[in-house]
């Protein structure tokens, strides 16, 4: 199958490569555009590892082709940080809360999560459990994954956190 | 897992991807969401030539009433449902089984058109579909036709829509306000298809229970109506022999494979549990 640009925005800026449309998104990301943040973890749509924002709605761009995703606007962990590489509100969570311990679903779980505290961002524990239901982690039985979220919802609302009584 | 090579055609209206049905090879496949498509595409079970994103058709987007019915257009995403305020009044059961759909990522871009177009019985929204006396708008070269879902699904992956036809939208008549809904599904974990569930929608009068409509989800080949099983329940008020009896005309019906969600006898079980649950809340959120 001959070849075809596929543009879109991503972090911001216009990107392109000419690739088959049988070329998927992450592999578009990280292979055509050298954006390994996403992390391809099973491969099946389960385990959301490879979660990215597109439009405003978090995908799983191991079940997407790239030629879906042409003139869109597409976020991925490499945008979180700041350009003088200040950490994000959820990035900051993530290692103030122990959020992480390998690290291999993070970038996929920080995405979600940005999209989660963008169309809510005041979410109760059971709503933060709820809208990370589609990103697995084998490390931390999500607890301080929670705790992360909701630091990064308290600081984003200039509160500081503080953990509910058990 | 590499898909197979494909020539992708996006269309701008409804006319135009008809049209490319009929110009296209026949194993042209359209493609909405693509949370079922692709999968299988990565498997290499699905091998399509050209696939048609209908992602393009702004015409089949959006949710409008239309008389006494709620239209729903096929390209509507589950997320969509969810956040709908217009259904979430008038036809609440489908937010509540939407909500019970994979997860927040897959519900973002999957599709109502498609959980309905593509006959996986494992769906949560043809049997749904079937309780609510919904009926599909099929539109093709010769112009539109509808299709009771009840009338629908012929086996897996087998419909009533003919080569060439686009599901475009979906006409839910809205249930008498009062009417109790409910839809209960027991899977093993999030993502997971049902290991039996069941959708009830009914209407009480006088402390009885005046209409009732079952749907089951994977317990067969195809979605399930339960007729005996809601007859089994109308003109009571559920007592406990009633929910007994429909229970067993529910697992009657069942035909379930054995998989990894239990043996074949244990899913249709859980298919009559599924609607006795599923009958007692909708009659407790009942007003007469």
């Amino acid at each position: 199958m001959p070849l075809t640009d596929v543009s879109m925005t991503i972090n911001g800026k216009a990107m392109s490569a000419a690739v088959e449309p049988r070329t998927l998104l992450i592999h578009y990301l990280r292979e055509n555009l050298g954006l390994t943040g996403a992390h391809i973890g099973c491969d099946t749509s389960h385990c959301g590892a490879c979660t990215v924002d597109v439009d405003g709605r978090s995908v799983k761009s191991c079940t997407m082709f790239a030629v879906q995703a042409a003139g869109a606007s597409v976020l991925t962990i490499e945008a979180t940080a700041g350009a003088d590489g200040k950490l994000s509100a959820l990035q900051e969570g993530f290692r103030e809360m122990h959020g992480l311990q390998c690290g291999y679903c993070t970038p996929g779980m920080i995405m979600r999560a940005h999209r989660l505290l963008q169309e809510n961002p005041n979410p109760t524990e059971s709503e933060i459990r709820i809208g990370i239901s589609g990103n697995l982690c084998r490390c931390t039985g999500y607890q301080n994954i929670v705790r992360a979220i909701q630091y990064a919802a308290a600081k984003m609302a200039g509160l500081e956190f503080k953990e509910a009584a058990e | 897992m590499i898909p197979g090579s494909f020539e992708y055609h996006r269309p701008a209206s409804l006319s135009e991807a008809i049209a490319l049905l009929g110009e296209l090879d026949s194993d042209a496949r359209l493609i909405a969401g693509g949370h079922s498509l692709i999968p299988m595409m990565k498997l290499r079970l699905a091998v399509p030539s050209h696939l048609i994103d209908l992602a393009g058709v702004a015409e089949l987007k959006g949710v409008r009433l239309d008389g006494g019915e709620l239209v729903i257009g096929a390209m509507t995403t589950q997320h969509e449902i969810i956040a709908n305020d217009l259904l979430a009044q008038r036809a609440p059961i489908l937010r509540e089984t939407a909500e019970l759909i994979a997860d927040p990522q897959v519900r973002y871009l999957g599709t109502i058109g498609g959980n309905v177009a593509n006959g996986d019985p494992g769906n949560d929204m043809p049997g749904l579909m079937m309780a609510l006396g919904a009926s599909y708008v099929l539109h093709g070269a010769g112009g539109e036709r509808r299709v009771a879902a009840r009338d629908y699904y012929l086996a897996t992956y087998e419909t009533a829509a003919e080569p060439g036809e686009v599901l475009a939208s979906i006409r839910v008549p809205i249930p008498p306000p009062g009417h109790g809904w409910a839809y209960e599904k027991l899977k093993r974990k999030v993502g997971d298809y049902a290991t039996a569930a069941a959708a009830v929608i009914l209407t009480v009068s006088e402390g009885k229970i005046a209409t009732c409509a079952i749907g089951l989800t994977n317990v067969g080949g195809t979605a399930l109506f339960a007729s005996d099983a809601a007859a089994a329940a109308v003109g009571t008020a559920l007592d406990k022999p009633v929910l007994t009896r429909a229970a067993q005309a529910a697992t009657d019906i069942a035909q379930p494979a054995a998989d990894g969600r239990g043996s074949a006898e244990y899913r249709a079980k859980m298919a009559g549990v599924m609607t006795a649950r599923a009958l007692t809340r909708a009659f407790a959120r009942a007003r007469s």
